[in-house]
């Protein structure tokens, strides 16, 4: 009898590609399109090798024109195809926020139910290379803000893969934010999570439930993205200081699975929230908000490591410091934990 | 054309090269043997500009201190030929303390009020601040005139349209410029755009429009002058398009492996043909020519000693200039 080898391990963006060609295989209305995700196979290795197995009527390159093919891919959607667009950059949404914002996200509640616009928009967060104010940013928080659209943020590889299926086969626009420092990529600094077991069939990872991604009594973070593997690091160095941290890993802001914070948060009495968006005004804020409504009872109180509201600056030494690194999202737990 | 002119556009071609090969040199030196775009002395994203020399020395020779150039993701070239502080660049670049915008910017974002220069990281969004940059001359009576660069493929985003268009309508003194490299990352031209020329769209808008093909020094100068006296004489704007050349990748650590024409780039780098023709010219000598050389290397080696010894910003200050 031979055995089927269903877990190998994987970097995030070769799990997003197997998604999508994985869907693309079982359905003839999933197209590509965006900026260089044809023979580059996108700069952040999201769409590399789906012009070759699936030619260029189904994997396009489009002008640099944001606001003309996204909203391409909403006309698309909504007469039965189901695009994955990318949009290189999140930074770059400010050209084309009105398709996404004002059409995508509000053309299902507009019309009452009746027109479904059935699409994916993909496109890379974060920062940590000196990349500067307008290539490093988050802005999650922005899109959860604003009704119509599910807002999903892979932590690893398999989710990478579980959600991208599930964001594929969803009825309703959903952005897709993956972070380049998860990507795998070769020319990125070397996260040892951003390559992880990865299940060969296609499989979805629900959109909206949470993962406790490591049990703890002690103190709950919930984060998400590239700032999960930051926190499972730092609670495995204080275990070590007999500080037993529970990792919340949210997976998406829309839906926003409350009852796991709660649950979480309720268990252990202290929270610390680690958010690589700016601060004011964003998913930290709802987090905290969440549980003080609530009335979950907190030993002590609750901090927030995010983005000080400031743009991300390009040196070195300056970006560090307003990162959520390790050194942060240490101290944070120091202090709540008193 | 006088010798004198092409020996400057030659010289402030020479400049800007030796600035980048001296940058590129620095970028790639400690991101081995792993590379990591973060590492090193340059970390974040590199776009070198070489190949397109000819389109800001060509177009400011014909500028001075009070006209404003907004630039593109690709903005040493333009920063360089419309005299920007050496220092201040390789300072910003290196993300020291004493750059033009004291290591917040980056490569990207350079602003300098001396010069009144910036750039955008964002496709076409260049373009835009330029006409109010014009609006303003227009309304103090300086004479000043702003430049807008793009390259071909931003020249499909919705700024470059609307932005010709107001142009055209308020008459404002500004000359677009729009580098035609063929390639937009890994997109070519062809696939991209639906006319062969940008300089075409100029006529939706009711505007001159003119296209330098070669990549032609002396081609983009002549273009510019007429440009430029157009602008400031009050007779509103022109859009230019130069066919130029992506010497190198599109940011450095490109492999550059959709590239087809790839083993022919070199040979139509424009600085050795513009010497070989000025040489054959007698506007210069080999000797001359070395000593211009020379010259350029001196001034780029002070300018990256001054940003390599300047400090680096106190992360305590991570949170200043938001406001003013
Ligand atoms: C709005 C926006 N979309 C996409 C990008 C990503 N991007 C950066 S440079 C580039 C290609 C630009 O091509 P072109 O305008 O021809 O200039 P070149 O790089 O060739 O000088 C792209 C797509 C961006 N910076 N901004």
């Amino acid at each position: 009898m031979t055995t089927v080898e269903t877990t190998r391990r994987l970097t995030g963006a070769k799990a997003m590609v197997e998604a999508i060609a994985q869907e693309m295989e079982r359905d003839p209305s999933v197209i590509v399109l965006g900026e260089d995700v044809g023979a580059y196979g996108g700069i952040f290795g999201s769409t590399t090798g789906l012009l070759d197995t699936f030619g260029p009527e189904r994997v396009l390159d489009t002008p640099i024109s944001e606001t003309a093919f996204i909203g391409l891919g909403i006309g698309a959607a909504t007469e039965g195809m189901r695009p994955v667009v990318e949009l290189m950059f999140v930074d770059f949404f400010g050209v084309c926020m009105d398709q996404i914002y004002n059409h995508m996200a509000k053309i299902h509640f507009e019309s009452g139910g009746n027109v479904k616009v059935p699409m994916v928009l993909m496109t890379a967060v974060g920062g940590g290379y000196s990349d500067g104010a307008q290539h490093s940013q988050c802005l999650w928080g922005t899109f959860a803000h604003l009704p119509g659209m599910k807002v999903v943020v892979p932590s690893n590889p398999a989710d990478a893969k579980g959600l991208m299926t599930a964001a594929i086969r969803d009825d309703n626009p959903v952005i897709y934010l993956f972070h380049k420092g998860l990507q795998g990529l070769v020319w990125m600094a070397k996260q040892s999570r951003s390559v992880g077991d990865v299940p060969a069939e296609a499989y979805e990872v629900e959109i909206g439930k949470a993962a406790v991604v490591r049990e703890g009594a002690d103190v709950t973070v919930v984060t998400l993205s590239l700032s999960v593997q930051h926190a499972l690091e730092v609670a495995e160095e204080l275990a070590a200081e007999g500080v037993d941290v529970e990792v919340l890993d949210l997976r998406s802001l829309v839906p926003l699975d409350r009852d796991a914070i709660v649950a979480s948060v309720g268990k252990t009495g202290r929270l610390v929230v680690v958010d690589e968006d700016y601060q004011s005004f964003g998913l930290s804020g709802e987090i905290v908000a969440t549980v003080a409504e609530r009335g979950v009872a907190l030993k002590s109180a609750p901090v927030r490591v995010a983005v000080p509201d400031v743009p991300i600056p390009y040196a070195r030494e300056l970006e560090y410091a307003v990162l959520p690194r390790q050194d942060r999202i240490r101290a944070a737990i120091r202090k709540v934990v008193g | 054309m006088e010798d004198k002119t092409r020996a400057d556009l030659y010289t402030t071609m020479v400049q800007i090269r030796a600035f980048e090969e001296a940058i590129l040199a620095d970028y790639h030196a400690d991101k081995k043997p792993a590379w990591d775009i973060g590492a090193g002395l340059i970390p974040g994203e590199m776009h070198l500009s070489a190949g397109q020399e000819p389109v800001a020395a060509g177009v400011c020779a014909h500028l001075d201190n009070r006209d404003a150039v907004t630039a593109t993701h690709r903005p040493h070239h333009f920063a360089i030929a419309h005299g920007m502080d050496l220092n201040k660049l390789a300072a910003e670049i290196y993300g020291r303390e004493t750059g033009l915008g004291r290591g917040r910017g980056g490569h990207m974002h350079l602003f300098d009020p001396m010069t009144h220069f910036s750039c955008s990281g964002i496709i076409a969004e260049g373009y835009p601040p330029a006409l109010g940059q014009a609006l303003a001359f227009k309304r103090q009576g300086t004479g000043a005139i702003a430049v807008a660069v793009t390259g071909e493929g931003a020249a499909n985003q919705g700024a470059f349209h609307e932005s010709l268009n107001l142009a055209a309508l308020w008459n404002l003194p500004v000359v677009f410029v729009v580098e035609d490299n063929d390639w937009a990352i890994s997109v070519p031209r062809a696939a991209s755009t639906s006319v062969m020329s940008n300089a075409d769209r100029a006529a939706a808008y009711g505007i001159p429009g003119v296209r330098v093909e070669d990549n032609a020094v002396e081609g983009v100068y002549d273009a510019a002058d007429e440009a430029v006296q157009r602008a400031r004489s009050g007779g509103g704007p022109t859009l230019i398009e130069v066919h130029t050349l992506r010497l190198w990748g599109h940011f450095e650590g490109d492999a550059q492996a959709y590239r087809p024409e790839l083993a022919e780039v070199p040979a139509r780098d424009p600085i050795p043909t513009y010497e070989q023709q000025l040489i054959a010219d007698a506007v210069l000598d080999e000797t001359k020519v070395e000593e211009l050389r020379a010259e350029a290397r001196q001034r780029v080696e002070a300018a990256l000693e001054f940003a390599k010894s300047s400090p680096t910003p106190d992360p305590s200050t991570a949170t200043q200039y938001v406001f003013a």
